[in-house]
């Protein structure tokens, strides 16, 4: 969400219990306005925290004149210090995806391969690194997953230029309620990966200006999706909860500007989703 | 066609002058206008392009007629178009124009469609936004027999209502809780709660989310008289119903006397627990829910053993209707309502603590490990926040952890059915398996005893603020019930859940595998199976008989030379 509209936004989100103490609201209005400054980011929207046993990672997004290129994260334990994390690389994701169970809260906490993955660790030895991953690097890998997964905006809040660069629709004026009940009005903030595959007919329907994303209706599982969709306050709000990482909450007010994500969780995907249904 | 302002005819009719305002041809221009003077033939900038003032002005007509040319497919023509957007920039006047002007050109041709003279006007749309606000408008109303239940209230001593803005400010200190909006919201719904049913004490017990609606739950206990009244009522009507399948029995088994009857199954199912009595153990405390803060107060059953084990079992998302079904595997004995109501109840035992030595068992009676009772310390001194943020042993659970059984207090289901071995043959009495005694935990262990999973402890303690430590409270997390909360601060402490309503497991769920298919029938000789004999053997079984009759043939005739 962004952090200039930080303090209604959290009230939005609050309907899922969790959100920030009043001393972290208040690091945050100060220190996130100075990563702003320091990184020289056009927009800096905080991600949101992830629980671990012993502490919490705040995390926040930096972006550029681009929206849609890779944006740079940082990370801080209170709010605020900052610390930048590296991009992620696919061989972190895929380490990742090994690893399960709570984070520690600590950043230089290593968790052993060698119990999770023998192969993966094997092929660390071999090639000269030992075999463990640092919590900074499953941190990483957490973030890029959940951005990538879950990650959502309102359909027509983004548009692409011709020259491929995608900035804000200045001229969004918010989705109507009917729209705004539909899973088809949202669209993953990631590459697209559907449009191609999309028949003719369908494709002819689209405005290439802002349909350049994919669209969550298709999320698996299909039918009732991986979302949970309610209006709270009789439709003043409408909430989207991710059911796949529980804990990212997207808001949007119908007919305004207004929208955000933000994430309060564990950091761990829910694989038991088809059975919960 | 001419980019020059004087030139374009779109430009006109929006000029600053009235009297330039007219289509067609270029007004007199005022000497203090640019272009004046542009107008007089021979003086215009372009007059090198087209020399001839009359071919000039025919290249306009044209450039203005090609303008005016109606699509075939809309009906609309350039020339309109244009002028309604150059009207509507001008009396909008956003910002960056240029770079939003695809989209401005886009909304114009979709105003064309709509209609602004139709007879028939659309009905107005009351969205629900406004039912919503009336019903939470009717949470302020204070009602015409206020003035009775207060006094009640003085009678009673004790306030019911419980403070649940200042448990709010308190959880929000560790950044937990609903916005403040709605916490008041929740607020005037429990004092209408009160107001409706007669509750001796009364506290917010948590919000669970579910897919299509939350639960707002109410933990309250019923004034004792009341509580009779309604268990008499469902005794009475679990004795009807009874009755009722009394009856239908005894007509199933005349029809089967007449028929040849199948053979019996000789499974038996194990014996139903009983649920526990309202008032103890998992049913100590009634449960209200709501959906949202304005909607009516819902009261739960009360759960059985057999709805605990369950749902130990299986692992559903709520939806948020209270009549849904549950479908899994083991089948849930159940709706959404029970399913809840078990939860409840598993959440409740796991995790609410309180600060240790803040109840006490009352020091009349004797103390017993079944003891279900517990007081409030008089004497309790509370420790600093950094010792109860330190030390787990500083909390301790107040309610009583649920068995293997699904009850706090273990029943031994053999003793239930004597009445059943009345009627019964005698070889019931032979397959009863001893069933063995469980215990738990006593009541008020404290919770440093709780077992982790792998290498997470139970629970995790912080501090709400290590900048103002004189004015912190203690938080703990619960990570085997991931939303589970509670703080202390000097005396008063609360326990809360905020949450999908799960248990948190390391490893995936495996749901459970079906039983083993039952055998049908013992095996007897009759029905046995055994191999038929193969040719050879019919072969040599009857070579030997063939020998054998004729050693007898031969021992006749033997016999039969001897006489």
């Amino acid at each position: 969400m962004e952090a200039l509209s930080l303090p209604a936004a959290l009230s939005l989100v609050a309907g899922g219990g969790a959100g920030l103490s009043p001393e972290l609201r208040a690091a945050l209005g100060a220190s996130l306005p100075l990563l702003q400054r320091d990184y020289r980011f056009e927009r800096v929207w905080f991600w949101g925290c992830i629980q671990g046993v012993r502490g919490a990672y705040y995390i926040a997004q930096g972006l550029g004149p681009d929206r849609a290129a890779p944006r740079s994260r940082l990370y801080s334990l209170n709010c605020l210090d900052w610390s930048l994390l590296t991009p992620a690389t696919e061989e972190m994701l895929a380490l990742a995806e090994e690893v399960k169970g709570r984070f520690q809260g600590d950043p230089s906490f290593e968790y052993s391969l060698a119990e999770i993955n023998p192969e993966a660790a094997a092929r660390l030895v071999q090639s000269g690194k030992e075999p463990v991953m640092k919590e900074e690097a499953r941190l990483i890998a957490t973030i890029e997953q959940i951005d990538r997964a879950v990650g959502i905006v309102p359909r027509g809040a983004f548009v692409k230029t011709p020259l491929g660069s995608v900035h804000e629709n200045r001229h969004f004026e918010g989705l109507s309620l009917v729209e705004a009940k539909k899973l088809s009005s949202y669209f993953h903030f990631t590459e697209p990966t559907d449009l191609k595959n999309k028949t003719l007919l369908e494709k002819a329907d689209l405005d290439p200006s802002t349909d350049f994303l994919n669209s969550l209706e298709h999320d698996i599982p299909q039918g009732k999706g991986s979302w949970s969709i309610q209006l709270e306050k009789g439709g003043s709000v409408v909430v989207l909860r991710s059911l796949l990482w529980l804990g990212l909450t997207f808001y949007h007010v119908p007919m305004t500007k207004q929208f955000g994500y933000v994430y309060f969780g564990t950091g761990e995907k829910n694989l038991d989703l088809p059975f919960m249904l | 066609m001419d980019p020059s302002p004087e030139s374009d005819p779109s430009h006109e009719p929006h000029s600053a002058y009235p009297e330039d305002a007219y289509e067609g041809g270029h007004g007199p221009y005022q000497p203090h206008e640019p272009g004046y003077g542009l107008d007089q033939p021979g003086y215009s900038p372009y007059e090198d392009e087209i020399p001839d003032a009359q071919a000039r002005m025919l290249a306009i007509k044209n450039a203005k007629a090609y303008l005016l040319k109606t699509s075939t497919k809309s009906g609309l023509n350039l020339y309109d178009h244009f002028a309604t957007i150059l009207t509507k920039i001008l009396d909008e006047q956003p910002a960056n124009t240029v770079d939003i002007i695809e989209t401005i050109s886009q909304d114009v041709k979709w105003a064309q469609f709509r209609k602004k003279m139709d007879t028939l006007r659309d009905e107005h749309l009351i969205p629900p936004t406004f039912e919503a606000a009336e019903k939470c408008k009717a949470l302020f109303i204070k009602e015409a027999g206020e003035e009775e239940h207060e006094e009640l209230d003085e009678e009673m001593g004790e306030p019911a209502l419980p403070n649940v803005m200042e448990t709010a400010f308190y959880f929000e200190q560790a950044g937990i809780g609903l916005s403040k909006d709605e916490c008041y919201y929740i607020f005037l719904a429990f004092k209408n709660l009160i107001s409706v049913q007669p509750i001796q004490t009364c506290r917010f017990w948590g919000k669970i989310l579910g897919l299509e609606m939350n639960y707002i739950i109410a933990e309250v206990q019923l004034r004792e008289g009341e509580e009779e009244e309604e268990e008499r009522e469902g005794e009475e009507e679990e004795t009807v119903a009874e009755e009722k399948e009394m009856g239908e029995g005894e007509e199933e088994e005349e029809q089967k006397e007449k028929e040849p009857e199948p053979p019996k199954s000789t499974y038996k199912p194990p014996p139903e627990i009983p649920k526990e009595a309202n008032g103890t153990g998992t049913n100590k405390y009634v449960y209200f829910v709501c959906n949202e803060p304005g909607k009516p107060w819902v009261k739960l059953p009360p759960v059985t053993p057999a709805q605990i084990v369950c749902a130990r079992q299986i692992k559903k998302f709520f939806t948020g209707r209270l009549d849904a079904p549950i479908v899994s595997f083991p089948p849930f004995p159940g709706n959404e309502a029970n399913y809840l109501r078990a939860q409840i109840a598993r959440i409740s035992a796991g995790t609410h603590v309180s600060p240790t030595g803040f109840y006490q068992f009352p020091e009349d009676e004797e103390e017993e490990e079944g003891g279900d009772t517990y007081e409030e310390n008089p004497e309790f001194e509370p420790p600093p926040v950094a010792e109860m943020v330190e030390s787990l042993a500083m909390w301790a659970h107040h309610v009583k952890g649920i068995l293997k059984q699904g009850r706090c207090v273990w029943i031994n289901p053999a003793q239930k059915s004597e009445e059943d071995e009345e009627e019964g043959e005698e070889e019931e009495e032979e397959e009863e398996e001893e069933h063995q005694e469980e215990t738990g935990q006593p009541l008020l262990t404290l919770i440093s005893e709780d077992e982790g999973m792998k290498n997470i402890p139970a629970w995790t303690a912080q501090a709400s603020t290590n900048l103002i430590p004189e004015y912190s409270i203690a938080i703990l997390q619960s990570n085997r019930w991931p939303g589970a909360y509670a703080f202390a601060s000097g005396r008063k402490f609360e326990n809360i859940y905020f949450g999908w309503g799960h248990k948190y497991s390391p490893e995936s769920h495996t749901p459970a595998l079906p039983p083993p298919a039952e055998a049908e029938f013992p095996s007897e000789p009759g029905i046995t199976e055994a191999a038929d004999p193969t040719v050879e053997e019919e072969l040599a079984f009857k070579a030997a008989q063939e020998e054998a009759l004729a050693e007898a043939e031969e021992e006749e005739e033997e016999e039969g030379e001897d006489d």
